[in-house]
């Protein structure tokens, strides 16, 4: 029996190991085809910057002439904004390029060639590109961040930052998990390019406090598209307003989320049938 | 006879896009899904007393967010992507031999799509009525004409615009990074998000100057019957139209001339 135990975790490291070579493999193939384009990165660049400036323009257009917006003070607000822009962020670097891939895969029967790998297909599926411009989403959310931790005279401690880091974790496993859910959907529908766009578009909504909307919008971003887990919750935790249910909340949604995602693909991949046959 | 020539040209188009377009219907209808952005915005807007500070109304404020829903729906556009898919498939070759521009063939492309999305963007229009009975409301004959004619022009300007970003693909390969540099601007300062009577008085300066306003802001308000000077707000659609046209002829010329097929 020990020795049993023993080998299943050598096994695991083994395989960790194996599968961390293998992205650092991913990561440099991509790095060096997506540099090619270098002036495209910059363009990438200058649309983030642009992005954020209409954001926060829009916010202050909401806070002209009142003082707080669902219970929000701009500061506060901003840390909404923040939090979205790091997520769009690792949404453009890694789910994006990855997941309309899948789109690809399907239409092409490319996807024999990755099921054939001896590696877990998801894994190849969504980690195989990255889109180096979205880590300057990423570095623009978190100076944000720093900035409204300063405005908002937050006391770093190690409790806060444990806390905020497991939300923020949790919020980007819902949001791997809505993406690879909508894209796994490719299987039946051959073409659901334009369902990412509808996610997309409703994960704008990201932006902004989820109490500002009335009570039905409310329950339905909480319950179907759980966006108020997405940015509302990790804001609360950094401002110290959320109360410990909602973290706890969270970790268990994400936890779901997850799980159902991976059956999902496992379930959706009996259904394929390759292009053209 | 070169008018019947030509006209035949056009309807012919119009015919293969729109039944092409209906295959992908589907598509279309969740494309018109992820246009519903103005009606959040509404929901804030209402939500929050929000509108009280810009003399808006609650029930004019609803119409104005579902006639940018509208004006939205039918001013899509994204020939740069399909520009931009066609030239590194080296699908550009062939139909730079044919005796027609290319580019017609991307605008029938848009209008047929637009024909396709009616019906789904009606539909969505129902619901919101459903949510908002009390914003129900029938524009007059000319209102209805005249904002039909600003939604075609705001339609015109951004296919312009696009096209002249979409010849830069004969320089650089990939031209859609520059579009959606440019939908920053077009998202935030066109209305969609906001009216742009809300935004602050150091942008309102300037704003009415650029093209921006009256892709959706102006034949919005049209539509809705907010108060909006209608004969300036088309005559600035007309000229930015004058003003964009010779410059996608100038770039279109250019960028044939230095067009080396795929591979060569």
């Amino acid at each position: 029996m020990v020795r049993r135990n023993k080998e299943i975790y050598c096994y695991g490291i083994m395989n960790l190991t194996k599968y961390l070579k293998v992205y650092t493999k991913f990561l440099h193939t991509s790095l060096a085809s997506e540099l090619e384009y270098k002036t495209n990165i910059l363009i990438d660049l200058i649309t983030a910057i642009l992005s954020l400036i209409g954001s926060i323009f829009l916010l202050s257009i909401f806070f002209q002439n009142s003082g707080s917006i669902g219970g929000w003070d701009f500061e506060q607000a901003l840390i909404i904004q923040g939090i979205y822009t790091i997520l769009n962020g690792i949404t453009n670097t890694w789910f994006n390029p990855n997941l309309t891939e899948i789109v690809k895969h399907i239409r092409e029967g490319t996807l024999d060639f990755v099921l054939l790998k001896p590696i877990d297909s998801q894994f190849f599926i969504s980690l195989k590109k990255i889109a180096p411009s979205g880590f300057l989403e990423i570095i623009l959310g978190f100076c944000l961040l720093l900035y409204c931790i300063r405005i908002n005279q937050i006391n770093l401690n190690t409790s806060f930052l444990t806390l905020s880091f497991i939300t923020i974790v949790c919020s980007i496993g819902i949001l791997y998990s809505l993406w690879f859910f909508i894209s796994t959907t490719t299987i039946w529908f051959i073409k659901t390019w334009n369902a990412t766009e509808v996610l997309r578009s409703f994960l704008y909504i990201g932006r902004f406090p989820l109490n500002s909307f009335s009570f039905s919008l409310r329950v339905f971003f909480s319950i179907f598209i759980p966006i108020a887990f997405i940015t509302t919750i990790p804001s609360e935790v950094i401002l110290g307003l959320s109360q410990l249910w909602k973290i706890f909340l969270e970790v268990v949604v994400a936890a779901v989320f997850l799980f159902t995602s991976r059956k999902f693909w496992v379930f959706a991949l009996k259904f394929y049938s390759s292009a053209s046959s | 006879m070169i008018s019947s020539f030509i006209n035949h040209k056009i309807f012919t188009l119009l015919k293969v896009q729109y039944s092409n377009m209906l295959e992908y219907r589907v598509e279309i209808a969740l494309w018109a899904i992820s246009g519903i952005i103005p009606f959040f915005m509404l929901n804030i807007w209402t939500n929050n007393n929000l509108n009280e500070s810009i003399n808006i109304s609650d029930v004019m404020l609803s119409r104005y967010f579902l006639c940018a829903f509208f004006v939205r729906q039918f001013s899509v556009v994204w020939v740069v992507f399909s520009f931009e898919e066609d030239s590194l498939m080296g699908k550009v070759s062939p139909y730079l031999i044919q005796p027609l521009n290319p580019f017609f063939r991307y605008f029938a492309q848009h209008l047929a799509e637009q024909i396709t999305r009616f019906p789904f963007a009606l539909i969505i229009a129902f619901f919101f009525f459903i949510f908002n009975p009390e914003s129900i409301w029938i524009p007059n004959i000319g209102i209805l004409f005249l904002s039909t004619i600003s939604t075609f022009l705001s339609f015109l300007i951004q296919f312009l615009i696009q096209s002249i970003v979409a010849c830069l693909c004969f320089w650089t390969e990939k031209a859609s990074s520059i579009e959606r540099l440019l939908f920053i601007p077009t998202l935030f300062l066109s209305g969609l998000l906001a009216p742009v009577v809300s935004f602050p008085s150091y942008v309102k300066s300037w704003i009415y100057l650029t093209p921006f306003p009256y892709l959706i802001d102006f034949p919005a308000n049209l539509l809705s019957g907010n108060p909006i000077n209608v004969s300036g707000g088309l005559f600035m659609q007309i000229l930015w139209i004058l003003l964009l046209f010779p410059i996608f002829k100038k770039i279109w010329f250019a960028g044939t001339k230095k067009y080396t097929a795929m591979g060569s």
